[in-house]
């Protein structure tokens, strides 16, 4: 059918971003004049077409006409040299399209149907000369081609006709319905079935990889052949997703070694946990471990608190923005799928990137083809992707953190985290339990279905390469989310609408619904029923798509009428797509016929059991041979500046960290504005209690010794938690790890070390996981500038996150000095280990030792401070961290715009510098007021030892002699310079 | 279908009910759906002042469920409805004069009273309500895109400019921006004439009180002569950027752990409440 296109340019007469957009991109190294930018909406109808009245009236809808000026099927005119339209491919979510549509429907009082949109792009006008390639490398920056698409045109090329009118819908074909599947076929193609996917008969390519290997499907042909029949592909490909790595964590449930037959989960990581609840009897703090999609603690009589820490690798190395996005509107639907559903309160971040000031210098193909983006391309990607998700859920992120490390170039790392709030109960339901029941519907909630997120899970980068566009990383649309967000945790479920909740991430329908009919034992789904984004998709895309926005919901047939009329009243999408049963089968229709039957208990126990087998072998590294200079100012200003030491402030204020309005300790502290690395923040208005949330990881030890690693991560988070007075046995954490090459018994070897780390000091801190994440194989492999096939690994990461609950915001503690006059302590023991330390990386070399933690030192240490915090006998607390003592007293003064005057206890055998930059473990720098000195010494013990007093304006550090002499502000200019132009 | 059911109680969620407080009879329509966010501690700061309200889906406003004409004070809070797409505030503005405008005018015409918070802001200058010299309601400022280019989440120092019911006995508004959109604009000709009319209810200032003049991060977004907030002519309409309702309590105050300090050494009592509560109560005092 014909359709109507017209197009809508806006503008704004004087543009108050236009100086700082140009500045940016100069920065960046384009000789640009001016950089102006146009909105254009692109309207596409087919059942009717506007008259011009009817488009200049939608035009004033879209714009503001006090500042903004538009045309109607016309160019906009300025002057200019050249253009740069960047729009969406087709199928990639276009949030600003979607409002723009709504808003003429609404004010038009009328439909878009099937086949019409309003389509988003944004037009740039360069001013400045410029060749072509520099041209294109702009537009490179302005656009990703995974999901972009962009036209460039001259001036002359524009002319008075502009830009054209570009159309990107979706154009499929019908595809077939279910295929039988042979795998009766040779070892050599079952690998290659496994590794590229299901060869689709009517293209001749294959589908993508199912990542199972061949054990797995030996064990699938063997039991299609005692079943007398060949699996589908709906069957096929819904296995590969419950099986994969992402979903059942093979490699953490495997057998290891002889010693560890339960698997690493098991042995580590669940025992610990288990081991800590049962000895703390009635004081257990845990609600729900492991076993939904978040975990979750007491917070007090009335509420639990939960906690998610998710990751999302891949999508964020192709697609930063789209995939970070991603990443944390996902995990925000694991909050409201916990139980029957908590309300979102607070997100959290983390990016491991490279250095941004270093350029792409991997490639994925060949002849320096397909270039990886550069660190710093990512990571404003990932910050601005965070960010908007959070932002427009009106979720506050106040924590976070960078760490940069040049192994993270070829994938980056993106940590996203959220902690919701439920009540324990209402109207005698507990809020945490939830079961759906034979004959409950199946509802599926929120946004519709497309070919986006196809293979999510398991697409390698190179198959994301190719040029299927419309399964490229999905954009998320918080608002959509906001929307269901909103009417689940707000309404439906305190009218008691539903009876089990669950999240559509990875695996999409064929996972939450297939997880869900555990709880009674069996599923009946109607794939035709899905609500899609446009025809033409198979049965088993439609199965396994991981398009974003989607909660399934088992809805009791009496609540139906309730809940579909409540969903509708509340513009959200809402379908019923199924039964829940106790048959013991999955079964899904399609088009009248059955195209998957499969039992739950192969389905999600029938995978076979690994064993693995690792190796472990310390390696000897060089140690530093920079003899220790005289005077260290020099080297503390350049400690500030270390990129995983100086300040990221301008994450923390894009981010908005005050909305629910439970804002104690913020992000930065103090009058100079200093990051903390825990923040405390109220969640129940009218309690006096608030969250505190920190995190900890040291990638640069797990090369050296994984097991310290472990429990440096672990102290850490814990100890930043204490310092602002959160007692200890309040506290528990979740694990992250993201390792490499997993499939290598050294990778696997440091991986047992570190997961025995966290039982143990988990263990001796009393400090249980309740949830954990993992991600095995975050390697690149390409090519080089000079076309040699490299692979770079992440270096192995564990996170550690903390969450626990403070009885008192209004005793919580800041980490800036605050008087002059205060006496400051040092609190915790300074031993000479400084392998993996920053001033070893600065001073080019990692060395051997790393901190060892004294976890039961620890304990004692960290219950002795927060009760000192509780008799409000502390002024300041900071955990001391990355760049050791030196850095921390450094960022106490500059927090506090305050001097100190201090002389460390520096033993006679070892190096001030070493003294100044170990990384020992479970310490604190502390400032009290000198009338609660004795109290204060009283309290903590010899652990304290008073170095000084605050004062003036000058950080003067004295060991055996004076060691260094600097101006606060000197320090501040320092430890702010690196990303002030960001 | 249980029709019963559609007159539905929101549950207040992760703020407990507040103790029993003397409430004015009046009451408050606080304004939801479509991606506003901050109603909640909106309603919490209005019932800590004395007012209680119901939080209200702008869908049940549209399909007569609720009626605005119960209630006296119409509150449009914060948050990203419609994302900010096509302009932040323009979506649900559009959304509210296409289905609202009637009630709405009808609202104006009573002794009532509409306050708009960040996003609220916005709706409203789409909507005209604010400055509304002559209650012709066109649109005469813009909020545009902050200076910076991003969202910009911090917390300012404003200064109440003119005496209103608004911001009677207020010295002194200390609470965070979040927003991305809030750069106050207008014609030379419009702001000459909401001075005149004594129409600038907040501007942006240094913590020592003196003008921003325009200056980072004091004046977090570049808006016009440091403008944070304004009213309508009639003084019936509030408009403001910054988040008073979410720095409610003395411990919410960035700065609150060295006042603290502060107010102990000097033997001082450590204040329990931040000074940004005058604007509830002020709405309250207004009512009673």
């Amino acid at each position: 059918m014909a359709s109507f296109v017209h197009r809508i340019e806006v503008h704004f007469t004087k543009d108050p971003r236009l100086k700082t957009r140009t500045d940016r991109v100069r920065s960046l190294g384009f000789p640009v004049d001016e950089l102006h930018l146009a909105d254009v909406y692109t309207i596409v109808t087919r059942s009717r077409d506007f008259t011009r009245d009817e488009l200049v009236q939608v035009a004033q809808q879209l714009v503001n006409p006090v500042v903004q000026e538009y045309t109607v099927d016309e160019a906009t005119l300025p002057l200019f040299d050249y253009a740069i339209e960047v729009g969406f491919l087709p199928g990639v979510t276009d949030n600003v399209g979607t409002t723009a549509r709504q808003t003429i429907e609404d004010f038009l009082a009328m439909k878009f149907v099937e086949g019409e949109a309003v389509y988003s792009s944004q037009l740039y006008f360069v001013r400045g000369q410029m060749p072509r390639p520099a041209l294109e490398k702009l537009a490179a920056t302005l656009a990703n081609p995974l999901v972009n698409r962009v036209y460039i045109r001259t001036r002359q090329e524009y002319g008075q006709k502009g830009m054209d009118r570009v159309v990107p819908a979706v154009e499929l074909h019908e595809l077939s319905t279910a295929e039988p599947v042979d795998l009766e076929i040779s070892d050599a193609e079952l690998m290659k079935l496994g590794k590229e996917g299901i060869l689709d008969p009517q293209t001749g390519q294959r589908r993508g990889p199912l990542a199972l290997d061949l054990a797995q499907l030996h064990t699938i042909r063997d039991h299609f052949r005692t079943l007398g029949r060949k699996p589908t592909d709906v069957e096929l490909e819904s296995l590969a997703q419950t099986w994969s790595e992402h979903c059942k964590h093979t490699i953490f449930a495997s057998s290891m070694d002889d010693d560890v037959p339960r698997g690493l989960y098991k042995t580590y990581i669940q025992a610990a946990t288990n081991e800590i609840r049962e000895a703390a009897g009635e004081k257990d703090i845990c609600v729900s471990v492991f076993s939904d999609n978040s975990g979750a603690i007491v917070f007090d009589d009335e509420f639990i608190v939960t906690h998610k820490v998710e990751t999302h690798n891949s999508p964020s190395a192709l697609d930063p923005f789209g995939g970070a996005l991603t990443g944390i509107v996902g995990v925000n639907r694991d909050t409201i799928g916990f139980g029957l559903g908590a309300k979102p309160c607070i997100n959290i971040y983390g990016f491991c990137v490279g250095d941004p000031e270093t350029g792409p210098s991997l490639f994925r193909g060949k002849d320096a083809s397909n270039p990886v983006l550069s660190p710093r391309q990512i990571l404003e990607g990932v910050v601005r992707g965070v960010g908007v998700g959070g932002n427009c859920s009106g979720i506050p992120t106040p924590q976070g953190f960078c760490w940069f490390d040049n192994r993270y170039a070829g994938k980056p790392l993106v940590f996203a985290g959220t902690v919701g709030i439920l009540p324990r109960e209402t109207g005698g339901r507990k809020l945490h339990e939830k079961t759906a029941h034979k004959g409950d519907l199946i509802v599926m909630v929120g946004g519709r279905v497309g070919k986006d997120g196809i293979h999510g899970a398991t697409f390698s980068s190179e198959a994301l390469d190719s040029k299927s566009p419309v399964t490229a990383v999905q954009i998320g649309d918080p608002i959509t989310q906001k929307k269901f967000s909103d009417v689940i945790v707000k309404e439906a479920r305190d009218l008691g609408l539903y009876r089990s909740i669950t999240d559509n991430g990875a695996g999409g329908l064929s996972c939450s619904v297939a997880e869900m009919a555990k709880e009674c034992n069996g599923c009946h789904v109607h794939l035709d029923r899905v609500p899609l984004k446009y025809h033409g998709m198979a049965p088993w895309e439609v199965w396994i798509s991981e398009s974003q926005e989607r909660m399934t919901l088992a809805v009791p047939p009496d609540n139906l009428g309730a809940f579909m009329d409540l969903m509708d009243r509340r513009d959200v999408e809402a379908t019923v797509i199924g039964e829940f049963t106790d048959s013991g089968r999955c079964v899904v229709e399609c088009g009248g016929r059955t195209v998957m039957d499969i039992g739950l208990d192969f389905l999600h126990d029938g995978l076979p059991k690994k064993q693995l087998t690792t190796r472990f072998e310390r390696k000897a590294n060089p140690e530093p041979v920079v003899p220790c200079p005289g005077r260290l100012d020099a080297i503390l200003l350049l400690m500030m500046k270390q990129k995983n030491i100086c300040s990221t402030e301008f994450i923390t204020v894009q981010y908005d960290h005050t909305v629910q309005g439970g804002h104690v300790l913020g992000p930065v502290q103090g009058k100079g504005r200093v990051q903390s690395v825990a923040t405390l923040t109220k969640v129940v208005l009218n309690s006096k209690k608030a969250v505190g949330l920190s995190q900890a990881l040291f990638p640069s030890y797990s090369e050296i010794d994984p097991y310290q690693m472990a429990g440096a991560g672990i102290d850490t988070a814990i100890r930043g938690l204490v310092a602002m007075g959160i007692p200890p046995d309040t506290i528990a954490i979740l694990d992250n790890f993201c390792w490499c090459s997993s499939d290598d018994p050294e990778r696997l070897g440091q991986l047992k070390l570190a997961a025995k780390g966290c039982y143990d000091f988990a263990k001796a801190f009393s400090t249980p996981f309740i949830s954990g994440k993992d991600s095995m194989f975050n390697d690149f492999s390409g090519f080089d500038a000079d076309n040699n096939p490299v692979k770079v690994s992440v270096p192995p990461t564990l996170l550690i996150s903390s969450i626990g609950v403070h009885p008192d915001a209004a005793k919580a503690v800041s980490l800036d000095a605050k008087i002059a006059g205060d006496l400051v302590y040092i609190v915790g023991q300074t031993r000479e280990e400084l392998g993996g330390s920053e001033y070893f990386a600065y001073l080019g070399s990692p060395g051997n030792t790393v901190p060892v933690l004294d976890a039961g030192a620890a304990k004692e240490r960290y219950a002795r401070l927060a009760s000192a915090i509780a008799h409000e006998l502390v002024a300041s607390a900071f955990p001391v961290s990355h760049g050791g003592l030196g850095v921390a007293l450094a960022k106490v003064a500059v927090a506090g715009k305050l001097g100190m005057d201090l002389t460390l206890p520096v033993p006679d055998r070892m190096r001030p510098d070493y003294f100044l930059f170990s990384e020992s473990l479970s310490r604190f720098v502390v400032t009290v007021a000198p009338d609660h000195k004795r109290a204060f010494e009283q309290a903590l013990g010899a652990d304290a030892v008073l170095v000084g007093r605050t004062g003036g304006s000058r950080l003067r550090i004295s060991g055996r002699v004076l060691l260094l002499d600097v101006g606060v502000d000197d320090l501040e200019k320092a430890y702010k310079a690196p990303f002030g132009g960001y | 279908m249980a029709a019963a059911k559609r007159n539905i109680k929101r549950p207040v969620v992760a703020a407990k009910a507040p103790a029993a407080r003397k409430m004015i009879p009046e009451k408050a329509l606080i304004m939801s759906g479509y991606g506003i966010n901050s109603e909640m501690e909106t309603q919490e700061a209005l019932a800590r002042a004395g007012m209680a309200s119901d939080i209200v889906h702008i869908n049940d406003l549209i399909a007569g469920e609720q009626r605005l004409s119960d209630y006296r004070l119409l509150v449009f809070p914060g948050g990203f409805s419609y994302g900010d797409d096509t302009g932040a505030g323009n979506a649900y503005a559009n959304r509210v004069r296409n289905n609202l405008w009637d009630e709405l005018q009808e609202f104006l015409d009573g002794d009532n009273l509409v306050l708009g918070i960040c996003n609220g802001f916005q709706i409203l200058a789409n909507l005209g309500l604010v400055p509304a010299f002559d209650r012709s309601y066109g649109r005469e400022i813009a909020l545009m895109p902050n200076r910076g280019g991003r969202l910009e989440c911090r917390f300012v120092t404003l200064k109440p400019e003119h005496e209103s019911h608004w911001t009677k006995g207020i010295e002194r508004i200390w609470c965070p921006v979040s927003h991305g959109e809030g750069n106050f604009s207008c014609s030379a000709e419009t702001l000459k004439k909401i001075k005149q009319k004594k129409m600038v209810a907040f501007t942006y200032c240094r913590e020592d009180m003196s003008p921003a003049n325009g200056e980072y991060p004091y004046n977090p977004n570049g808006a016009l002569g440091d403008i944070a907030g304004i009213t309508s002519a009639d003084r019936k309409v509030l408009g403001m950027m910054p988040h008073p309702e979410r720095a409610m309590e003395f411990y919410n105050l960035y700065d609150w752990p060295l006042v603290k300090e502060q107010a102990r050494r000097e033997g001082r009592p450590v204040p329990k409440e931040s000074p940004n509560m005058q604007i509830f109560k002020n709405i309250v005092e207004y009512f009673s």
